[in-house]
């Protein structure tokens, strides 16, 4: 069916940025206040996605866990899970990929907050995760608004890993930014206009709702 | 009784320091730290507080350990102290408003009778709004309560006033210490202001460099390094031009401009924008009241 792929990636995507989510909250609340050495190691290795070709993550991703080396079959023996050419590859895949679009501005709205607001709370007999749940993050909801939107978008837009690593699977990796190379090979380009017309109406106004509500355009819905 | 022995290593901005500091304060009492900026107050008071660790020391309260270094580790966390905390920025919630400031410090907590302290503190008609739009002063209101609301055994402030003019200062001093009175509170104030520390605090202890230089009741402390002049001020020199046989200054004396006559011999040895000490050994005012 034409939708497959996008739904797919509608899926893939929410999967992702909810994933994302729950796991740079405490990563990047770490990265804000540890003197650790390991910091810019942990920091390089977050903002590798930026530079690095999706492709040499494919590449190792699919060494990992190619059910033809040890680690991946032993994965698949003893777990039964299958990360080569299947969705929770994906969605592994993803999530690394799309890591320093979740962490980098919640690590930097946490860094901005004064320390004292922090204290404070500590002060007041509170445990870290109340403060951090009550105190920090809902001041700086527009950088977590920018993570959250940013990884959706930026997981949507993902070819080369999921190339890679997912193929070209019908309704089980085939999203829609495969699905339109595979229409122009095909040169079928009626089907690809379709899927490269939504994704970029989609991502427009995504990102263009982040802008108004950061730049206070337009009233965001919690205020 | 508070009983203070501690070392730590700071890096300050004038070079690596040792704060090193022994002193005992009294149930009740409330003591003002005094010194330069830069002479380890406010870390004493981070300290105190369980925000910064000490490298060796001992600090119990009431005969419970807060931190000792030997022969076992012990660091009760900030969590574990109870310590109200007014911070210099004051540290208000800014998401939430001035009513939700003081639920949050309250806690669990069931006496804490928030709505006195909303009286006590003359916050009634700011409940509802958020620390943004509050003024200095009123920021200021909200933060004291807020670090009573969690009726703390030891009210510790970051220099709290010195960023209001005078007129909300001193109401906020009368403010304070009525709160430190009636929720028979230790308070510690870190503090550079002479007057601020005569009217509000029982003992000063004066830190230099790290290490406690004076400490004594804030009458005999500042008045003994006056012995020498029944009566001597510090003014700032204006403008200075002769006149005739004499010479007439402008002098900036804390807030007021005064015009004063110099003889021939003290005018040529002053210039403009000089500090110098106006003293009088046999001083005799006229006294009226404001």
């Amino acid at each position: 069916m034409i939708w497959d792929p996008l739904l797919l990636t509608l899926k893939l995507a929410l999967v992702t940025t909810f994933l994302l989510l729950i796991i740079s909250i405490p990563l990047a609340s770490w990265l804000a206040q540890t003197k650790s050495k390991l910091k810019p190691v942990i920091e390089t290795l977050v903002s590798m996605p930026l530079v690095l070709p999706p492709t040499v993550l494919g590449f190792y991703f699919l060494v990992a866990f190619s059910p033809g080396n040890a680690f991946g079959n032993w994965l698949n023996d003893w777990f039964g899970i299958k990360l080569v050419f299947s969705f929770p590859g994906l969605v592994l895949a993803s999530i690394l990929y799309s890591l320093p679009f979740m962490v980098h501005p919640i690590q930097s709205g946490l860094s901005s907050i004064s320390p004292s607001l922090k204290e404070a709370s500590y002060l007041m007999g509170k445990s870290k995760w109340e403060t951090l749940t009550k105190v920090l993050l809902p001041n700086i909801k527009p950088a977590v608004l920018t993570g959250i939107v940013l990884a959706f978008a930026h997981t949507i837009g993902e070819f080369g890993v999921v190339l890679m690593i997912g193929g070209n699977i019908p309704e089980v990796t085939k999203v829609a930014s495969i699905a339109i190379y595979d229409e122009v090979e095909a040169l079928n380009y009626a089907a690809a206009n379709f899927y490269s017309a939504i994704l970029f109406i989609t991502t427009f106004a995504i990102l263009l709702s982040v802008y108004l509500i950061n730049g206070r355009y337009i009233k965001p819905f919690w205020k | 009784m508070m009983d203070i022995q501690i070392q730590k290593k700071l890096d300050s901005p004038s070079g690596n320091m040792v704060l090193d500091v022994v002193f005992t304060i009294e149930e009740g009492q409330m003591v003002a730290l005094f010194g330069e900026s830069g002479a380890g107050k406010t870390s004493l008071l981070r300290i105190l507080a369980g925000l910064l660790q000490p490298d060796k020391g001992r600090i119990s309260v009431h005969e419970k350990i807060w931190f000792q270094s030997e022969p076992k580790v012990i660091n009760l966390k900030p969590q574990e102290r109870n310590v109200g905390f007014v911070f210099q920025d004051y540290a208000l919630f800014p998401h939430m408003t001035v009513l939700e400031n003081l639920q949050f410090a309250a806690g669990k907590r069931k006496n804490s009778n928030l709505q006195h302290l909303i009286e006590l503190n003359e916050l009634g008609d700011l409940k509802h709004k958020k620390p943004k739009n509050l003024s200095g002063g009123q920021q200021q209101r909200v933060a004291l309560a807020r670090a009573l609301a969690q009726q703390p055994n030891i009210l510790l402030l970051d220099e709290p006033l010195s960023a209001l003019d005078d007129n909300i200062r001193r109401k906020l001093q009368k403010h304070l210490l009525e709160a430190h009175k009636e929720y028979k509170l230790t308070t510690i104030l870190v503090s550079h202001n002479v007057e601020e520390i005569i009217k509000l605090s029982d003992w000063v202890i004066e830190l230099h460099h790290g290490k406690i230089v004076e400490q004594g009741h804030p009458h005999q402390l500042f008045a003994s390094k006056e012995i020498n002049e029944d009566f001597k001020v510090t003014a700032e020199v204006l403008s200075i031009e002769s006149s005739g046989n004499s010479f007439i200054a402008q002098l900036l004396v804390q807030n007021h401009v005064l015009k004063m006559s110099f003889s021939q011999k003290q005018g040529k040895s002053i210039q403009k924008g000089d500090r110098i000490v106006l003293a009088s050994n046999d001083f005799k005012p006229n006294v009226y009241k404001k």
